[in-house]
């Protein structure tokens, strides 16, 4: 193997590529972190059509493939081949370049988030301010998209964003600063912006900042989850595109390839903001309790928990094709299926035996492979709760008015994020 | 570590400040910072303006200041290009742009920018007499705490610039009350 290679392999401190400085690995990250991110993308779009159908009593996408599940392929099938319409009266060049700047803003940040000690493309000193202050680069993506189409609704759209948008980054800056100033609650008194280095004071202080002083990073949690809903313009406070009062908002002169840019960059921005409340309030890539249980027999408990979150998938695919209705009609859809459930139940296996032989094992190579599966698994599995509330929300809330969203934002959630940042920081210095 | 680690770290830490890095940035900003001043539209200008702040931003990087060009990126890229265009968008850009320019400004521009091309020559002519011969290599890892130990100081001693960030800090908050009591008549 060449030595730019296996030189990262065989650091025995376990460190980001970006700190070990080998660009092979960083660009190996970056693959896989784009790839699962997509895949991630995709597979939300399928959970968010059939959850929502489900809370309004309906099926939802039922007829591509078993389930709907191949529905997000053919979306994406269509969407390819649809026309891709620029209207006569739009400024063409920024109409071309304003889904692209949404789509980098979302992904840039991808190269700072912890999912694990050393699974991240870099840790960076400022890591929190450049994931801030790139995601907010997003909005731009929105307005110059909504001003580029020259026409009404998308431009009312922008502004609304645009309005909303700067309000909201306040109330969730002054959260994110609360949660930084427990970093600094150790014995040097020095705190940290870095994403990884703000996991890891939550474990040398034994607790997630969410429980820390209570009630306290309890609220800065609040704040920043209610904010980072209206940062990604999702419902409740979808104002930019409420398709009620604005058909589509920002992108109804959008169709085709780059109205699904605009997908993908919201929904990829919707992870990264998850992550950055995961990493800053619960305890990042961290299981439960990782101070109080950790004997190796515990790790190897932990370490079960990949492999049979998956064998769980394959079991509620099993019982699918074990309902589906026995017509000769369903037939290829049930050995679809089936073929998707022994796959699941295949992955299952295979981190079942990494997990077992990882234990085992003394070469390093194997246990950091392993404890670098459980990290990306605890961190992904907190993500996805976020993904999942993201669409129970949508389906529970009904959309505010525009006036009493800004009323929320300025007289609501910046004073109570301010007294919250003042109290936490008054208690930190009396507690240390 | 062995020595094939050991240069896998120095080596990860020379390439980002190439010369190659620099040209590329600098002549982006250059580029950019042209097209905000010849373009007719407004939005065209902003974002081209955007762009060279983006590019000084990777300058900043370039020479281990990260903080500053976080910063850069939140307040300029991201708030204050943000609200510029929320004001251009309001402006009827078709009649601005077929309207004649009124301010015959560009005798004073003319001089200002000859006395920054002065400085300019004269700061790169002199520049081995001006500036320390090379910069005392700061570590990454700690350079937000060095801002902030010199803006507030440590161990409850003042830090170096305190004074000066708590009357910046005034000016700022003078400047905040200003704008909400010229907006709004009625408090």
């Amino acid at each position: 193997m060449p030595n730019f290679i296996m030189s990262y392999l065989n650091s025995k401190d376990a460190i980001t590529p970006g700190a070990a400085g080998s660009q092979f690995w960083a660009l190996i990250y970056v693959f896989i972190i784009f790839a699962g991110v997509s895949v991630a993308v995709m597979a939300m779009n399928w959970l968010e059509r059939k959850a929502l159908a489900h809370f309004q009593v309906r099926l939802g996408p039922m007829r591509v493939g078993p389930h709907g599940l191949l529905q997000p392929f053919a979306d994406a099938l269509k969407l390819m081949l649809k026309e891709d319409i620029i209207p006569a009266e739009a400024d063409q060049f920024v109409f071309w370049v304003a889904p692209l700047i949404g789509l980098l803003a979302a992904f840039i940040v991808y190269t700072v988030i912890p999912f694990g000690p050393s699974q991240a493309v870099s840790d960076m000193n400022i890591g929190i301010l450049f994931m801030l202050g790139v995601s907010s680069l997003g909005v731009l993506g929105i307005v110059v998209a909504g001003w580029a189409s020259n026409s009404h609704y998308p431009l009312i759209g922008a502004l609304r964003s645009s309005a909303q948008m700067v309000s909201y980054e306040v109330a969730m800056g002054l959260a994110v600063v609360s949660a930084i100033l427990m970093t600094s609650l150790n014995e040097k008194g020095t705190g940290t912006l870095s994403m990884i280095g703000i996991v890891q004071a939550q474990q040398q202080q034994g607790v997630w900042f969410i429980f820390k002083f209570f009630p306290l990073g309890l609220l800065a949690f609040v704040i920043f989850a209610i904010a980072m809903i209206a940062e990604t313009n999702r419902a409740p406070f979808d104002m930019a595109e409420a398709e009620s009062e604005l058909t589509a908002g920002y992108h109804t002169e959008y169709s085709g390839l780059r109205w699904s840019l605009f997908m993908l960059a919201e929904y990829a921005a919707m992870i990264a903001v998850s992550s950055i409340a995961v990493a800053l309030w619960l305890g990042g890539w961290m299981r439960p309790f990782p101070n109080l249980l950790h004997a190796p027999a515990w790790d190897f408990i932990f370490s079960l928990f990949p492999g049979l979150t998956f064998l769980g998938l394959a079991a509620i695919a099993f019982i699918g094709t074990a309902r589906m209705p026995a017509h000769s009609f369903f037939k290829i859809q049930r050995i679809g299926l089936a073929v998707f459930a022994a796959l699941l139940g295949f992955l299952a296996l295979l981190l079942l035996v990494i997990a077992v032989a990882g234990r085992s094992a003394d070469t390093s190579l194997a246990a950091r492979f392993n404890e670098g599966i459980d990290y990306v698994y605890w961190f992904v599995l907190k993500v996805a709760v976020f993904m999942y509330l993201f669409i129970w929300y949508r389906a529970t809330w009904p959309r505010y008015r525009f006036d009493q969203l800004m009323k929320i934002g300025w007289k609501v959630m910046l004073p109570i994020s301010l007294g919250v940042l003042v109290v936490t920081a008054i208690v930190g210095v009396i507690v240390s | 570590m062995n020595p094939a680690m050991n240069s896998a770290v120095s080596a990860g830490m020379a390439p980002v400040a190439t010369p190659w890095f620099f040209y590329v940035l600098a002549g982006l900003a250059v580029i950019s910072g042209v097209l905000v001043i010849t373009r007719r539209n407004a939005v065209h200008s902003a974002l081209a303006l955007i762009v060279t702040l983006l590019a000084v931003t990777g300058l900043y990087l370039m020479l281990y200041a990260p903080f500053v060009a976080a910063v850069q990126i939140f307040v300029y890229a991201g708030g204050i290009m943000l609200l510029f265009l929320f004001v251009i968008m309001l402006v009827n850009i078709e009649r601005s742009s077929k309207e004649r320019r009124f301010n015959r400004i560009w005798p004073v521009g003319l001089a200002a920018a000859c006395a920054l091309l002065a400085l300019f020559v004269s700061a790169f002519a002199k520049g081995k007499a001006l500036f320390p011969d090379r910069m005392m290599p700061l570590p990454e890892s700690s350079n937000t705490q060095q801002i902030a130990t010199k803006l507030y100081g440590e161990a409850g001693r003042m830090g170096e610039y305190t004074f000066a960030f708590e009357i910046a800090s005034l000016l700022l908050l003078v400047a905040i009350l200003g704008a909400v009591i010229m907006t709004k008549k009625k408090i």
